[in-house]
């Protein structure tokens, strides 16, 4: 295990955690408050593998999500009033509002895109792998994806192909026991979708997707193998979606008392007695929390402020 | 001049971009070792290596994902899907990330990739070896599509391709690969502009790839009757070229269309329906469509040879849009 960065590096994890957390709560508002147009899919309780594994990638290695990617964008390093601006359809919107909630995408920090059909991008994750290999960029290519996304096709011709071509990709399964509405049980007939990195001669790890510093250290050294020309890594985080798949969904199909369960294990709180171990004073945890609250805030209005784009604006981008 | 094969036009396409271009690379089912399953990328991977000429799997949404990447990342990839009718297995890669990657993004993101697929019936493949899908893919913005019919223009279309900074899919035809042209000095064609390849007064006729074929052979049937046809090969059919259509129509007042594929939702009824639209007092005849057959492929050479529209029904719609 590669072990964990300086204390000051630790704390920057916290703050990102935070802003995610807080920004997901205003998009939870937004969506109330008929600002958000078709759905949303929130991503509280799953901060920690977000943040853990951008933070394990070097500058020129690039990441790519679902559309429950808010997280992973924003810890990859898309500007909180840009990302807002996009989910409200703003013309200073990321993607200038063509692309909303489900296709969040910054390539100036390396975020390549969110994607809205399950499985879709573990494939396009190799051919950016491939890429930066024939162009000599030294590049990882990470992609995060859902625990449902292991029973479509195109994730088993990805790891197959990746795994034949070494191609230096970090597939990183947010394991968060639900397929939209249905228990990964359900739906599964293995416990740990590690295991299938095993069909196709891969490095596997199956962890605490809870816990930053351990996905960050699974992370870096997946990225240090895949650099290396070690071939690819099936990172297998388990976790909990707080909220339900989209806001149409209430969630009442869980379990009694499992939410509350995994609230205890929140990987905020996780963190902060972590760093509370490490001598980090507890004054010192709740001001980095309220900066992050009034980061939050201060972007959100921001955001709010922008006009919407221009109508002809619609027509672009559609050729080069 | 010399004298070259369609697959040849392909092959030199492939050698010249890639000798050109070091960003050019070729993926797919059997590109490398074995030169391909209709031998277009044949040499390649002697000349150019295995870094740049990929044997895939069997795999072809993760053949497109990889293209998709690839290009992304700034190289120009030629993907190979084989036979046409496989694109449904990757039709998610073709339909909704190829051609939306740059739009969804706002821009941020380039996709010069090419997807190389085999259309074509009259070999007896039968129904899942032998369409023509280029309709399939007409309803998607953000795509172009060619569709050669000739050597030199099969040559040109997929040097187009793959400068253009957009997707591309080339639609090549089975049982086009030995067929052979004088050519001179290979030159790219412009996407989007259609090709005027015979002149006659008394209609216009557009046919692309087997059909164009089987059409100026009905022509020059026809001619000794008395009937002379302008006949036109669309070339791509996203971006159809209705301009040049239409130019001629003025002169001939007069349409048919001629597609292998079936009718329904092609670039042939769009064909029809724009320059109806657009110049409905044009006419002395109503435009007429001839396609293939509203069924399955068949296989025995019996029934295909009559799903296929023949050079004698071409020559028969053909009288019948004159007389009417």
């Amino acid at each position: 295990m590669s072990g964990l960065p300086e204390v000051e590096e630790q704390l920057d994890w916290l703050r990102s955690m935070h802003l995610i957390r807080g920004f997901e709560d205003e998009v939870n508002a937004f969506f109330a408050k008929g600002l958000v147009r078709g759905s949303t899919h929130l991503c509280q309780g799953q901060e920690a593998v977000s943040v853990g594994a951008c933070r394990a990638l070097a500058e020129q290695d690039t990441m790519t999500c679902t559309y429950r990617g808010h997280g992973a964008v924003l810890a990859k390093g898309a500007p909180l009033d840009r990302t807002f601006a996009e989910i409200l359809g703003r013309a200073g919107g990321l993607c200038g509002g063509k692309g909303g909630s489900m296709h969040l995408t910054d390539t100036s920090v390396g975020a390549f895109g969110s994607f809205a059909v399950i499985g879709a991008h573990l494939p396009i994750a190799n051919g950016l792998a491939l890429g930066g290999r024939l162009l000599g960029r030294d590049s990882v290519s990470l992609c995060f994806f859902g625990d449902g996304t292991a029973n479509i096709g195109a994730f088993h011709e990805a790891l197959n192909l990746a795994a034949i071509w070494k191609l230096p990709v970090v597939f990183v399964c947010e394991n968060n026991l639900y397929g939209e509405y249905t228990a990964i049980a359900k739906t599964t007939p293995i416990d740990a979708l590690a295991d299938r990195a095993d069909s196709y001669g891969m490095a596997k790890a199956r962890i605490d997707g809870n816990d930053v510093g351990v996905v960050y250290d699974t992370v870096t050294d997946a990225a240090d193998r895949a650099r290396s020309g070690g071939g690819p890594s099936l990172i297998e985080a388990m976790t909990y979606r707080h909220k339900g798949h989209s806001r149409s969904d209430p969630a009442a199909y869980r379990p009694d008392g499992e939410l509350e369960s995994w609230l205890e294990w929140d990987p905020i709180l996780l963190h902060e007695r972590a760093l509370g171990e490490q001598g980090v004073a507890e004054a010192t945890l709740g001001e980095i929390g309220t900066a992050a609250a009034a980061a939050v805030a201060t972007a959100r209005d921001r955001a709010l402020s922008w006009p919407e784009p221009d109508a002809a604006t619609r027509l672009e981008d559609v050729y080069a | 001049m010399s004298e070259i094969t369609y697959r040849e036009g392909l092959r030199r396409a492939l050698h010249d971009a890639m000798a050109e271009d070091q960003t050019v690379i070729v993926l797919g089912e059997d590109v490398a070792a074995a030169g391909g399953a209709f031998k277009v990328t044949d040499g390649l991977l002697e000349r150019f290596g295995e870094d740049r000429v990929l044997d895939t799997p069997i795999s072809e949404q993760a053949i497109i994902g990889a293209a998709i990447g690839a290009a992304a990342q700034g190289l120009r990839p030629v993907a190979e899907v084989m036979f046409a009718d496989f694109a449904a297995t990757c039709f998610d890669g073709i339909a909704n990330q190829l051609p939306k990657y740059r739009y969804m993004t706002g821009g941020q993101v380039s996709v010069p990739a090419v997807v190389r697929m085999a259309n074509g019936a009259g070999g007896g493949y039968a129904a899942q070896h032998s369409q023509s899908v280029e309709n399939w893919f007409l309803n998607v913005p953000g795509l172009k599509v060619a569709t050669p019919a000739r050597p030199a223009d099969a040559y040109g279309l997929l040097r187009a391709a793959i400068d253009d900074p957009d997707p591309v899919l080339v639609f090549e035809h089975k049982g086009l690969y030995n067929a052979k042209e004088e050519v001179g000095e290979l030159r790219r064609v412009e996407l989007g502009k259609a090709a005027v390849v015979r002149s006659g007064t008394d209609l216009t006729v557009v046919a692309s790839q087997q059909m164009l074929h089987r059409a100026l052979e009905a022509a020059a049937g026809l001619a000794a009757e008395g009937i002379e046809a302008t006949v036109i090969d669309p070339r791509t059919v996203a971006p159809l070229d209705v301009a040049t259509v239409l130019g001629s129509v003025e002169a001939t007042n007069r349409l048919l269309v001629v597609q292998e594929s079936p009718a329904a939702g092609s670039w042939g009824a769009t064909l029809v329906a724009e320059v109806s639209e657009q110049a409905f007092e044009l006419f002395d005849a109503p435009p007429r469509l001839l396609s293939g057959e509203a069924t399955p492929i068949p296989y025995a050479a019996s029934l295909e040879s009559h799903w296929l529209p023949s050079v004698e029904r071409i020559a028969d719609a053909v009288r019948a849009v004159v007389e009417f």
